[in-house]
């Protein structure tokens, strides 16, 4: 056979296809007669009519309705408190505080937020806290960690990755835990008293585990050196962030809830994907089936204001609020289910008068032709 | 004193035989023998060795030189440079998302060129190291292919392959000549007849080639196959003789030798040189209309792209007018970036939003489009229907570049005869000064027994003509080229015909000639063979008649007839001249014109071929003038072509007419059901063809390409000779636009009813005054006039004229899209020209399949080929190229909106596995496998009502509209996904155990509802559910999952990061998640239904009617519907006139 019968390849690379007759003339030219190759494979040929359409529309609409209402209604059922404690009114009992902030300064400056919860909360209270105007979704912000260094790499913990500058070093010594995010962690403190009718105040005990996802406190985040080490020898020769006040092997007491594995700084860890976010501060344990978690009445917040947001203009916010299976207070998805339940229903009868009308018409004109 | 005598006359000859340019010539020694000294200043050029390289690179430059080649696409450049950017700048994507899928198809596109030619190296030793005999010193020796070089004299022996082109010196057989077959060069099986030089053919043992002492002069390769001039000079006992050497001396690398048990040659174009090897060279590259639209796109889409940079580059930089937001406590710069200019700021920036953005244009489309153009066209390959099994031959795919561009098809340009026709002539009848003779047993192919018999319709021709009638069927038996093929050998030919064996076939490149030489047979004058120059015929009387044969002015297009000078037994000499009527008529001086021309004419409209013979009695001195002028040119090397012709017009003249023949060309096989079809399906159908008018028209008429009650207009010399050109054109204009003066341009023509058909009958020369260039406006009228006809004949077409018409159509305003389809060499230029080149394997050689983007074997196939694989390609990629954008617009808008919520900081939404492997794998396989197996109406369906074809036509399905509309889609379908993400997420948690989640959950959720959204998308666009279908559906989808809980389970140990870490299943395991799966995918969906279903019910296209009468099981009287269209077409058009 001659060489050049395989064609030659045009110049850039269009692909040529090779006729099965270039050469090989000793092969039968008979195509095979198969279903593939003769493009006759049984198929299944839907289209898309009024006809098949309608039952669709109506079973969505039929189902989407319910769905919606009972999503809005779960909702609605849900208790939310929120208060701002920025500070940023001269009114605020926080406005000294925020006024006066100063990163260097050695005493904290506390602030009472007094309020009054006007229905009870029987169920579990979610506390969060809320910040806006905080961008924690900014590129430079997101990217600023080290992931290995979070999970107990010693290598890691002497030095930091390059993505964390600059956090990584300070005073040519490795910052533990590096990073922006890690840096900015949220250090304010949140306290909440219940004002008896009879005048006492009782602290309410807020619970500080359970508010991370599990799998980050057990298998993301990781101390160096294990789980029995003694944290304070494990980062020695590291620093701590410069905007913390404690470094990390001193952030609980408790072992579990120290060092990298505390679950208010692995919450902080998650980036919020919008600027106006909340994260889970506390949970308020039920106590017992009679008395409700948060009875009516008032209380009283008291902040320790470590944490200034004024200079970008942003919020701070507290939030009490309690769970049903469906999360906290979204009325969105039980209105969209509804709209959209709604939609095509409505859509549903139009297709149906349509169908009737033009589909007649235009089959009974074919047929008659 | 003789070597100087002997010079002198070598320069003498040369200056007769008139070169006036040596440069483009070159010497060949003949076994490396220089010539004798003095002889000539002969300079030893450098030749190159006999080694065929058809691959494209070696072991050591594949790597560079495929990269190079890869990189000057456009497409691969841009992502070439979006990875470097990406390498070079802090971007927000890692380099990996752009560089793994730039990676993965330039290795895929790199390893199938490497196989191919790996493939090509292969067949290239193969052919390279075939041992070839040279001959050396007087002693066959053994070489290898590749080590053959210029000027070495070769033994080939019987049925070996020609390694290079060579010159025969001499044959096995007496009479110099050996036969060859060149099926793998042209795909003529038929044997060829070669000659041996004159002076050499009796050197025929390798001693006695040894001692030829020769060189040979002649024009560098040039890739025409059937032209080459070349002139040998031999020094015979130091005396130089000059003989001309033409193709018919020359043996091409490819063939094969036949019936010829050696031959000795010498070699005169080796390796690359060969005209073979300038054949392969590449075609210009066309590109089909859609191609031409995705192109449109890519740039709106490159715009698009830039503008959003743009605009967030320029938003990014408002907003961070402030510092707080620029730099707030929490988010500091490093030091170098902080001092870094605000321009290289600002311009890095920009490119981060590029690249950011650039998924937009998607690598994976080209991959993808490729792959469907490749495997797509396996499909026209396997085409059961289009097999024929006659030739045993199916359909060619030689580029799959065009695949959907036979779904839009305006024009069709087609050839007459071997195309609409059989090109199986039968001999019908012949002509003698007006007496008509038919010979009643009609065979053809093979010369039948007993068939010595004739019928004589009209009888009793007196002495006179009795004469006239044996002379001109004697001529007919001379003046031809055909050749006997002997089956077996044995006890001669002349046996086999005579007694009616079937041992022996005629073989002619014309089978007109071959008809008539089996019609003479039948009428009692066999030809027998052709031997030493001498022609055998068998007479009535069975005495064999032999003429000498001293020369052949063979056929050409130009002069449309052919000649032969013979020498009876007697010494007398006859010019035989057989052609067209319009070149014979003006030649003739006596003969019974009046009689032949009118039953020349009456066969003619009739649709038979014609041919009028005419001769001419030569004396010996006007026969020495006649050798004279011919071998002057003949040994011409420049301008031997337009000199012969000069010499055989001299030659031809003051002829003798004596009669004509009839010969049949049947139509080809439902080729009236094809042309009906391509007109219903809109298709202007033009014939352009050499034949002469009445014959063309006739075969126009019989394949429906003319009915009865269509309106010919005529546009031919007849006409301007009466009226001007000017005057004709103006006429017939105002003919046409009275009636159509309101339709619509692209509304077709109706077949019956009010609407009158127009058919234009237009010739060659009227055509060429029309085109002249200084006449723009004629143009511009004619083109008007063709818009408005059903149907155009061209007749009496040169072959470059077919290519100018099809040139003029293209260029015209619309730029509709073309079709050409022919058999035969006169064709190739109009197939290259047009958009769409089809070539027909027919008889006439392999050439216009060679050239063709398509071949099919028969006419018919053509309704196949545009109504159902047309149609099929063409709504695949128009779906596949929409899809790809679309599914990238839902890709990216969401990323581009997010940047408002990150201070457009360029954080990407999703995670890199997702950004790198969308395109790649959760996206690709279901509308790669759509676009080859979607048929969204039944073939059958397809086929038999082709004004389905109407509902595609002008590239309907990829117009800016639906474009739009896509687009729009899916923007619609990004906001609903974003917003609908947004509200989930604004402030608020969505887990029962109140925990939050982060940036990284929420881009995932946005990509699920992404990829099923579309994913569904285009299951509600398949309208026919394969198993494949469904398995590259759901399967997908099921590995986006498992994929998904996989990338997050796992702490991988070679990322750096680990935020996907169980971001996948946290969000599974929330209720509201997945119910806001399900809205969002409902509510983008929504939209698309609802238009589909709306646009189906009031205003349904026909295939949609069709889709839904299939749908219901009631199969429609597919003419109702058909009818009804032309009706309402009908109705349309009278309603505007």
């Amino acid at each position: 056979m001659m060489a050049s019968s395989y064609n030659a390849k045009d110049e850039d690379g269009h692909i040529t296809v090779t006729g099965p007759g270039g050469g090989a003339v000793l092969r039968s030219k008979k195509p095979e007669n198969t279903a593939f190759k003769q493009q006759r494979l049984p198929a299944w040929q839907p289209i898309l009519t009024a006809g098949t359409v309608l039952p669709a529309f109506f079973i969505i609409g039929l189902l989407f309705i319910p769905i919606g209402i009972g999503l809005f209604v779960t909702s609605n059922n849900i208790k939310e408190f929120e208060i701002d404690y920025t500070g940023a009114d001269t009114s605020s009992p926080c406005f000294n505080c925020s006024q006066n902030f100063s990163w260097n300064s050695t005493s904290p400056c506390t602030c009472t937020v007094p309020f009054y919860l006007e229905q009870p909360y029987e169920s579990n209270v979610y506390v969060y806290y809320g910040l806006s105007n905080f961008y924690q979704n900014h590129r430079r912000y997101v990217k600023s960690r080290d992931d290995s260094q979070l999970n107990g790499n010693l290598k890691s913990l002497r030095e930091p990755s390059k993505e964390c500058e600059p956090y990584a070093y300070h005073n040519n010594k490795p910052i533990a835990p590096c990073g922006a995010i890690a840096n900015s962690m949220f250090n304010d403190t949140l306290e909440l008293f219940y004002n008896d009718p009879n005048g006492t105040s009782v602290k309410i005990l807020l619970g500080t585990t359970g508010i991370a996802w599990w799998t980050d406190k057990h298998v993301k985040f990781g101390n160096p050196g294990g789980v029995d080490s003694n944290l304070s020898a494990v980062f020695q020769g590291t620093t701590k962030p410069l905007n913390w006040r404690r470094p990390v092997y001193e952030l609980d007491s408790d072992q579990s809830n120290n060092g990298f594995v505390n679950e208010d700084f692995i919450v902080w860890m998650r980036t919020a994907a919008l600027p106006t976010f909340r994260k889970l501060y506390r949970i308020i344990g039920k106590s017992s089936q009679m008395v409700p978690t948060l009875p009516r009445g008032n209380y009283t917040l008291e902040v320790v204001y470590n944490y200034p947001v004024r200079s970008f203009e942003g919020r701070k916010r507290m939030i009490l609020s309690t769970i049903s299976w469906m999360g906290g207070k979204n009325p969105f998805l039980g209105i969209a289910y509804i709209t959209v339940g709604s939609v095509c229903f409505f859509l549903g009868v139009v297709l149906l008068v349509i169908h009737h009308k033009c589909g007649n018409r235009n089959n009974g004109a074919e047929i008659s032709n | 004193m003789g070597t100087r005598v002997s010079t002198l006359r070598t320069l003498i000859t040369r200056y007769c035989v008139g070169e006036e340019n040596w440069v483009d010539s070159r010497t060949i020694y003949i076994g490396h023998k220089e010539p004798p000294p003095g002889a000539e200043a002969f300079i030893q050029q450098r030749f190159p060795d006999n080694r065929i390289v058809s691959s494209k690179y070696t072991f050591w430059n594949f790597v560079p030189k495929n990269m190079f080649e890869q990189f000057r696409r456009v497409a691969n450049f841009y992502f070439l440079i979006i990875f470097l950017v990406q390498l070079m700048i802090d971007t927000p994507t890692s380099p990996i998302t752009s560089g793994l899928p730039l990676f993965f198809v330039i290795t895929v596109t790199a390893i199938k060129q490497g196989y191919e030619d790996w493939l090509r190296h292969k067949a290239d030793n193969s052919v390279n190291q075939c041992p070839i005999h040279v001959v050396q010193h007087g002693k066959v020796v053994r070489k290898q292919s590749r080590k053959l070089r210029v000027g070495d004299v070769v033994l080939m022996k019987e049925d070996e392959t020609f390694p290079c082109d060579l010159i025969l010196l001499s044959s096995s057989r007496d009479d110099g000549t050996c036969f060859v077959t060149t099926a793998s060069l042209d795909g003529e099986s038929s044997h060829k007849t070669y000659y041996a030089v004159e002076d050499t053919r009796a050197y025929n043992t390798e001693k006695e080639v040894d001692c030829i002492h020769a060189t040979i002069e002649c024009e560098q390769p040039q890739p025409d196959l059937y032209k080459f001039v070349g002139r040998i000079n031999i020094y015979m006992d130091s005396e130089p003789v000059a003989r001309p050497l033409g193709s018919e001396n020359l043996l091409l690398r490819g063939a094969t030798l036949k019936n010829t048990e050696y031959i000795y040659a010498v070699a005169i174009y080796t390796g690359m040189e060969t005209k073979m090897a300038l054949n392969y060279q590449s075609k210009t590259q066309k590109r089909s209309a859609v191609e031409k639209s995705m192109n449109a796109f890519l740039v709106v889409y490159l715009c698009i792209l830039i503008c959003k940079a743009f605009v967030n580059t320029l938003l990014k930089y408002v907003w961070q007018a402030s510092p707080d937001r620029d730099e707030p406590w929490y988010n500091n710069r490093t030091d170098t970036e902080r001092q870094r200019h605000i321009v290289v700021r600002v311009f890095t920036d920009f490119l981060a939003f590029m690249v950011l953005f650039n998924y937009i244009i998607p690598v994976s489309m080209y991959v993808t489009v490729e792959m469907q153009k490749f495997l797509g066209s396996y499909f026209i390959m396997w085409d059961d229907e289009m097999f024929d099994e006659e030739l045993g031959e199916r359909a060619v795919v030689n580029t799959s570049d065009l695949n959907e561009e036979l779904g839009q098809v305006e024009y069709v340009f087609t050839d007459k005869t071997g195309t609409l026709t059989e090109n199986n002539m039968e001999f019908i009848e012949c002509c003698v000064d007006g007496h008509v003779y038919v010979p009643h047993a009609i065979c053809n192919g093979q010369v039948m027994p007993g068939a010595t018999g004739m019928d004589m319709i009209d009888t009793s021709p007196g002495p006179g003509a009795r004469e006239h009638e044996e002379l001109f069927f004697r001529a007919l038996c001379l003046c031809h080229t055909v050749q006997v093929k002997e089956e077996e050998t044995v006890d001669g030919i002349k046996h086999g015909i005579h007694q009616g064996k079937s041992t022996s076939f005629y073989i002619s490149s014309s089978p007109d000639e071959v008809a008539l030489v089996e019609g003479m047979t039948r009428l009692g004058f066999t030809y027998l063979r052709l031997k030493d120059s001498h022609m055998e015929i068998l007479n009535r009387e069975d005495e064999i008649e032999r003429f000498q044969l001293l020369e052949v002015l063979t056929f050409d297009s130009v002069r449309r007839r052919m000649s032969v000078i013979v020498r009876d037994s007697s010494g007398e000499l006859y010019l035989f001249c057989k052609g067209a009527d319009s070149s014979i008529f003006p030649r003739v001086v006596s003969g019974k014109v009046d009689e032949v021309r009118a039953r020349v004419e009456h066969n003619a409209v009739e649709g038979l071929r014609t041919l009028c013979v005419a001769y001419r009695h030569l004396s010996p001195e006007q026969y020495e003038e006649v050798c004279h002028m011919l071998n002057g040119a003949k040994l011409a090397l420049q301008d031997r072509d337009k000199r012969l012709a000069e010499a055989y017009d001299v030659i031809e003249k003051d002829l003798i007419l004596l009669g004509a023949t009839a010969v049949e060309d049947r139509l080809q096989e439902k080729a009236a059901d094809t042309i009906e079809s391509l007109h219903k399906a809109g298709m202007k159908v033009w014939v352009l063809t050499g034949d002469k008018m009445e014959t063309a028209a006739a075969t126009c008429y019989a394949s429906k390409l003319f009915h009865r009650n269509t309106q010919i207009l005529e546009l031919t010399t007849k006409r301007t000779e009466e009226q001007s050109l000017h005057d004709v054109l103006f006429d017939l204009s105002r003919t046409v636009l009275r009636q159509h003066g309101g339709m619509t341009r692209d509304s077709f023509s109706g077949l019956s009813g009010d609407c009158t058909d127009y058919g234009l009958i237009i010739d060659g020369a009227t055509l060429s005054a029309v085109m002249r260039p200084t006449q723009e406006d004629y143009k511009e009228i004619f083109l008007d006039i063709c818009r408005n006809c059903s149907a155009v004949l061209c007749c009496r077409m040169a072959p470059l004229q077919k290519a100018q018409i099809v040139k003029l159509i293209k260029a015209s305003e619309e730029h509709p899209i073309t079709l050409a389809v022919g058999d035969g060499a006169n064709d190739v230029s109009m197939i290259l020209e047009a958009h769409v080149g089809i070539g027909i394997m027919g008889k006439e050689g392999r050439q216009a399949v060679r050239n063709s983007d398509y071949a099919i074997p028969k006419f018919k196939h053509l309704k196949k080929m545009l109504l159902v694989h047309g149609h099929y390609y063409y709504i695949r990629i128009s779906e596949l190229v929409q899809y790809f954008f679309y599914k990238n617009v839902c890709f990216i808008f969401p990323q581009f909106i997010y940047q408002f919520f990150c201070g457009f900081s360029q954080q990407p939404l999703y995670d890199t596995a997702y950004l790198t492997l969308y395109n790649i794998s959760f996206t690709s396989l279901p509308i790669l496998l759509y676009s080859l197996i979607e048929q969204h109406i039944n073939m059958d369906i397809l086929r038999k009502d082709p004004s389905l074809y109407r509902d595609i036509a002008k590239n309907s399905l990829l117009r800016w509209p639906i474009f739009i509309y896509w687009t729009l889609l899916g923007v619609y379908d990004a906001l609903v996904m974003f917003f609908g993400a947004y509200f989930l997420f604004n402030n608020t948690t969505f887990t029962s155990n109140g925990q939050m989640f982060g940036n990284w959950t929420f881009g995932t959720l946005i990509f699920t509802v992404l990829v099923f959204t579309v994913t569904f998308k285009l299951a509600l666009d398949t309208h026919y559910w394969t198993w494949i279908n469904h398995f590259v559906i759901w399967g997908s989808l099921v590995f986006f999952v498992v994929f998904s809980l996989l990338w997050g389970g796992i702490i991988w140990p070679f990322l750096n990061y680990q935020r996907m870490y169980y971001v996948f299943m946290q969000m599974l395991s929330s209720g509201p998640a997945w119910l806001s799966i399900i809205l969002l995918i409902a509510a983008s969906l929504l939209p698309d239904v609802l238009k589909k279903v709306i646009c189906r019910t009031l205003w349904p296209t026909t295939t949609e009617r069709i889709q839904t009468y299939a749908a219901f099981g009631y199969v429609p009287t597919l003419l109702d519907v058909s009818q009804e269209a032309s009706l309402s077409v009908c109705v349309k058009c009278s309603f505007i006139s």
